[in-house]
């Protein structure tokens, strides 16, 4: 059993160790994330001043497209994953993913869906140009040929996350240690468990929703032309039927992260443990039931509106509760500031903000006015960067040392913090000014009196864009050459079944389950 | 190791995300049109008003439209607009651009179209009333839109509708429009779009899927 | 919903705070916040659009009254509960009393947000009889306005030129915010909006009038507004659209209502006078000069200023089989649109018989096209052409 790892292309190929996949993932989105965060730059370029410039508004809209495309599926969502494979097996106290084999496909797909989505982009017609939700007509009998490429690449991507999900929670599930109770485990593998629940529910969804879009372009079906009884409506019904699960599928793992971090570094127990775990869980069934409310202009009756409001002011209790419960961890705790707490701070902070808005916008008539602005713009980018981004790049800071048995440089980590919280400030603090004005979101150009406000956000873009490289020099800095390390728990306050473990991790952990009190 | 609980709890997994594509794909869309027929949601019309359904909302055993109580105090305006959708090049117009009626009088206007294209044509209008809270009032027993419309190259015709307003239509409501999209559906086969957009309008109609597979 | 004291003292707090100012000037174009002084929302000139305003004001300070709190906590704690102070943590981690307490006021608070907001909803659900009924459909990338009853119809799409777009000319105070006709409506009316689309989903959005619905083909929505003061009120399309989503502006223009009144009585002999005008003949200068004009506005956004199209997306119209070929299938294709391709209009009901005339003749010969034959193309033409060939 006490084998190291193969040698050569193979160790990464046919890699069914969770470690060796949990890297390939986090590899890959960082990747991703370069990609789609190059995409934002054009944008964010193209916007700096009013007029057409470097590119032209076809190409305007095949970026935001792609950009939103890659970030949500091939940077964010995969991150977690990758964390997830490194971090479950160690935390519950399990030998490896229940489900190796399905474990390494799940990966090993993914380079195929998104170079299939990729490609397009150098095919005649273009690549995606609808947005990233797609709304029909505009993805079904508007769109340019390659629409079929983006359903298939978004089918592979899909089925890569059923995969991971089934498998995170057949391990959660099976191959807990002796005496890890559910109610035991640390909040990530709670939030994960939550998590894949709602992947695997959702997916399908998309998945039946270009489904749909492939049979009405190719097969001359009418799920959502109006001239065969169809209704584009119903399109957006099955898209946020699956997008707003989605988009807490991206935070929700964020959030054990955070309920990691904030304990550690203030050297205290996580305040409210069972109540994080209801609130997660009911901001996830929550999830289900509050759809409509993206689509608050679309002309639904007064009953329907009603009741996605109401419904959605309900989410704001459960998220309170998290916010509340991680302040109160802090408070008569004893705090010291290592780059993963100041991204953990920063992310508490960002991310009510983020909630604040979202409470703003769902109040329905209020949203007559930032529906489709820069508003939800600023909104989503509160909760999906300073949420999830900050939170991963906060995770890698705090559990890297344990990977790879070397310290991060700590001053060019809080260097790399500082610049993104103001990069990322700067970039989209003024957006909620250019919504709230009346500037729509997916412009190409603008008129004028929106220019200032834009080039702040350009500027800020460009720097925060900077800082991920500054991110990317630190990380392999520190696997190459970082101070060593063998403490088994790295932190001083750090709590868990991982921190019992060797530093660096071994290749194999956990072959015979640990005891658990 | 214990595969056979791993395997267990996957395989349920992978059935509940087989299951949950089948609904996105074969229950959501029917769910949504009887969601909309029941609220009007989307100010869709239902399909060719029967008596049967007069007698079950009446709750009475009369057998002719011409029992259905009329509220002579109350008069509706009720405005007609035509739309061409995409390409469609045809001229479509009503005849006659609003009229008044009193809940429960049946009404007969009719809608101008010409093709004059150099082509024979086939054309499907799909309805669609606003106010929303007003969609399940409006009842029609004879429609244009419930049948595809050919029209040979050059040539005109009038288009019949038929319809009442329900006597129950909420007091607040005095202004309905009943809008036409004239869609052009000559390329698609128009034997099989037929039954699919009007058999749409009705109860007993499958799922689009069906008609492909 | 706040009073209107309630009102004047949130924005005057707004104002001295945060520096918010958008008044609407009673004059002509409404004056606008730009630069740094563009913060907030606009409050409007409708009574919805009040509402609004005061409903999101409202939501802001309570947000900042609990981030205040929230935050304040948390700072304090940060600094106070530093490990360099020298602390030993405490080890409390749950207390069902504090829990419960914040599980429970911020669902009253939502409560209390829930009820003014409910009102601000049925108000925009409002269907009592309105003055005028206005007809508007989305395009790929234009909106149509048709009076109805009235017989006023016409396209308003934008005025601002490629040029000034790709910075080969200066941009104007309201680049990408004027159009060639703006939709003209009386000052204290109910106007009703009758919103659909021909093609894709569309917005309409005018932010001062406290509108925006999306436009759905082959559906109809409808929505409301009653503007308080004359002014020019611009607004923009807010869903995605295709390529010229970002190039399809809004202009409402509120006037008296006896203005309005002429300006229609304008509409309907102007419309007389275009149908007098068909018979006309027009000489090949006159054509490619209305021709040239008409086509960039109409034509170029896909065909381009050179007539090169987009590879892929939009067929080029320079050296192409249409503008060489035989005239009738030429003004099949710019009246009927085209039967393989979606994005191709039939621009018969949307151009003027001079208009198509003058593009067609433009087509034709520009850009170093020869056609075969039937150089240029009269407005009667166009009309014969339209009226059965």
């Amino acid at each position: 059993m006490a084998h190291g790892p193969a040698k050569g292309i193979g160790r990464w190929l046919f890699a069914t160790n969770h470690k060796d996949i949990g890297t390939m993932y986090l590899w890959f989105s960082f990747a991703m994330f370069l990609l789609g965060g190059f995409f934002a730059m054009v944008i964010r370029a193209e916007l700096f001043e009013p007029g057409m410039q470097i590119i032209k508004p076809e190409f305007f809209n095949q970026m935001t497209t792609m950009h939103g495309l890659i970030m949500v599926f091939g940077a964010i969502m995969p991150a977690f994953v990758g964390l997830a494979n490194w971090l479950i097996p160690m935390q519950i106290g399990a030998p490896d993913m229940a489900l190796p084999r399905m474990n390494n496909l799940s990966f090993w797909i993914l380079p195929f869906g998104f170079a299939l989505l990729a490609s397009t982009l150098f095919m005649e017609g273009g690549a995606p140009n609808f947005g990233w939700t797609f709304y029909a007509p505009l993805s079904t009998t508007y769109a340019p040929p390659t629409v079929n490429f983006f359903i298939f690449g978004i089918h592979i991507i899909g089925a890569s996350s059923i995969m991971g999900s089934i498998n995170i929670v057949s391990t959660i599930l099976n191959l807990r240690a002796p005496g890890m109770t559910l109610m035991k485990m640390p909040l990530f593998a709670w939030t994960w468990l939550i998590t894949a629940f709602l992947l695997i529910a959702v997916m399908p969804v998309l998945a039946g929703a270009v489904t749909m879009m492939l049979m009405d372009i190719n097969f001359g079906t009418s799920f959502f032309n109006a001239a065969g009884g169809g209704d584009p409506v119903l399109f957006q019904h099955v898209f946020w039927f699956f997008g707003h699960p989605e988009v807490y599928i991206i935070i929700i793992p964020a959030f054990g992260v955070i309920s990691a971090i904030i304990p550690t570094f203030s050297r205290k127990p996580l305040f409210g443990y069972s109540s994080m775990v209801y609130a997660t869980s009911a901001i996830a069934i929550l999830s289900f039931v509050v759809w409509a409310h993206h689509m608050f202009t679309v002309g639904m009756p007064l009953a329907g509106e009603l009741y996605f409001m109401y419904a959605t002011l309900l989410i704001a209790v459960p998220t309170g509760v998290k916010v509340f419960n991680w302040i109160s961890t802090m408070f008569r705790g004893a705090i010291t500031y290592e780059t993963p707490m100041l991204f953990a701070i920063a992310f508490v902070i960002l991310f009510t903000l983020g909630g604040f808005t979202g409470l703003m916008l769902a109040i329905a008539p209020a949203d007559i006015q930032y529906h489709d602005s820069y508003f939800v713009v600023a909104h989503f980018h509160y909760v999906m960067v300073a949420g999830a981004v900050f939170s991963m790049t906060a995770a890698v800071y705090y559990w890297l040392p344990k990977w790879c048995g070397r310290m991060y440089n700590e001053a060019l980590g809080k260097t790399q913090f500082w610049i993104s919280f103001i990069g990322f400030n700067v970039t989209f603090f003024p957006q909620h000014f250019l919504g709230l004005a009346g500037m729509p979101r997916r412009y190409a150009d603008y008129s004028l009196q929106f220019t200032d406000w834009n080039m702040v956000s350009s500027v800020g873009a460009f720097i925060y864009g900077a800082s991920q490289l500054l991110f990317l020099y630190n990380v392999i800095s520190t696997i190459r050459s970082g101070e060593k390390t063998d403490d088994p728990k790295v932190w001083e306050g750090a709590e868990g079944l991982e921190w019992t473990l060797p530093t660096p991790a071994p290749f194999h952990t956990f072959s015979t389950p640990p005891d658990v009190k | 190791m214990a595969t056979n609980p791993v395997r267990k709890t996957a395989v349920w997994l992978l059935f509940g995300g087989i299951g949950m594509f089948c609904f996105a794909l074969f229950v959501l869309p029917p769910l949504y049109d009887v969601f909309c027929e029941i609220t009007g949601l989307g100010g869709k019309t239902s399909g060719p008003y029967t008596q049967e359904q007069g007698a079950q909302q009446n709750g009475a055993q009369q057998n002719g439209t011409e029992q259905r109580p009329v509220d002579l105090e109350r008069v509706v305006k009720v405005q007609f607009v035509a739309t061409n959708n995409g390409a469609m090049p045809w001229e479509f117009k009503p005849l006659v651009q609003e009229v008044k009626v009193h809940p429960g009088q049946a009404q007969k206007v009719a809608f101008y179209a010409r093709n004059a294209t150099r082509r024979d044509m086939v054309a499907q209008a799909i309805p669609s009333v606003t106010p929303i809270s007003a969609a399940k009032f409006l009842h029609k027993t004879e429609c244009f839109c419930f049948n595809n419309q050919p029209l040979k190259a050059g040539e005109s015709a009038d288009f019949p509708l038929v319809f009442f307003i329900d006597a129950e239509l909420p007091r607040t409501v005095n202004t309905i429009t009943l809008s036409y999209t004239l869609f052009d559906i000559t390329k698609q086969g128009t034997e099989q779009k037929a039954e699919q957009s009007t058999g749409k309008n009705t109860e007993q109609d499958a799922p689009p899927l069906a008609a492909v597979l | 919903m706040v009073s209107k004291a309630k009102r004047l003292i949130l924005s005057t707090l707004g104002t001295v705070l945060l520096g918010f100012a958008t008044q609407a000037s009673a004059s002509g174009e409404a004056e606008r916040p730009d630069g740094w002084s563009l913060l907030n929302m606009t409050e409007g000139v409708t009574g919805v659009s009040h509402s609004i305003y005061d409903l999101h004001m409202l939501i802001f300070w309570i947000c900042v009254v609990i981030g205040v709190i929230t935050f304040g906590v948390m700072f304090y704690s940060m600094y106070a509960h530093r490990k360099s102070s020298g602390r030993t943590p405490s080890n409390f981690h749950e207390s069902t009393a504090v829990e419960m307490a914040w599980t429970i006021i911020p669902a009253l608070i939502l409560v209390v947000m829930a009820f003014p907001a409910t009102k601000g909803l049925k108000d925009l659900y409002d269907t009592s009889e309105a003055d005028i009924d206005i007809k508007i459909t989305g395009y790929q990338w234009k909106w149509q306005y048709e009076y109805l009853g009235e017989g006023v119809e016409f396209i308003s799409q934008s005025s601002t030129s490629q040029a000034s777009i790709y910075g080969k000319a200066p941009k104007s105070e309201f680049y990408l915010e004027e159009v060639d006709k703006p939709v003209v409506i009386p000052v204290g009316k109910k106007v009703r909006f009758l919103i659909t689309a021909k093609d894709v989903i569309h917005a309409w959005w005018v932010p001062q009038l406290g509108v925006k619905k999306d436009a759905v083909p082959g559906f109809i929505n409808e929505t409301w507004a009653r503007a308080d003061e004359p002014g020019i009120y611009r607004g923009r399309c807010a869903e995605l659209c295709g390529k010229g989503h970002a190039f399809m502006p809004i202009v409402v223009n509120a006037v008296p209502e006896e203005e309005y009144l002429a300006w229609l009585a304008a509409q309907k002999a102007q419309a007389a006078v275009e149908k007098e005008a068909i018979n006309n003949t027009l000489t090949f200068d006159e054509l490619m000069t209305s021709g040239e004009a008409a086509y960039n506005r109409s034509c170029a956004s896909c065909h381009g200023v050179a007539g090169e199209g987009i590879p892929g997306a939009f067929p080029a119209l320079k050296d192409s089989v249409i503008a060489l070929g035989p005239v009738a299938d030429h003004l099949d294709m710019v009246i009927n649109g085209s039967q393989t391709n979606a994005a191709m209009q039939a621009f018969g009901g949307q151009l003027s018989e001079a208009d198509i005339a003058a593009i067609i003749t433009y087509e034709r010969n520009a850009w170093g096209n020869v056609p075969e034959a039937d150089k240029t193309v009269q407005p009667v033409d166009v009309l014969k052409f339209k009226q059965g060939q």
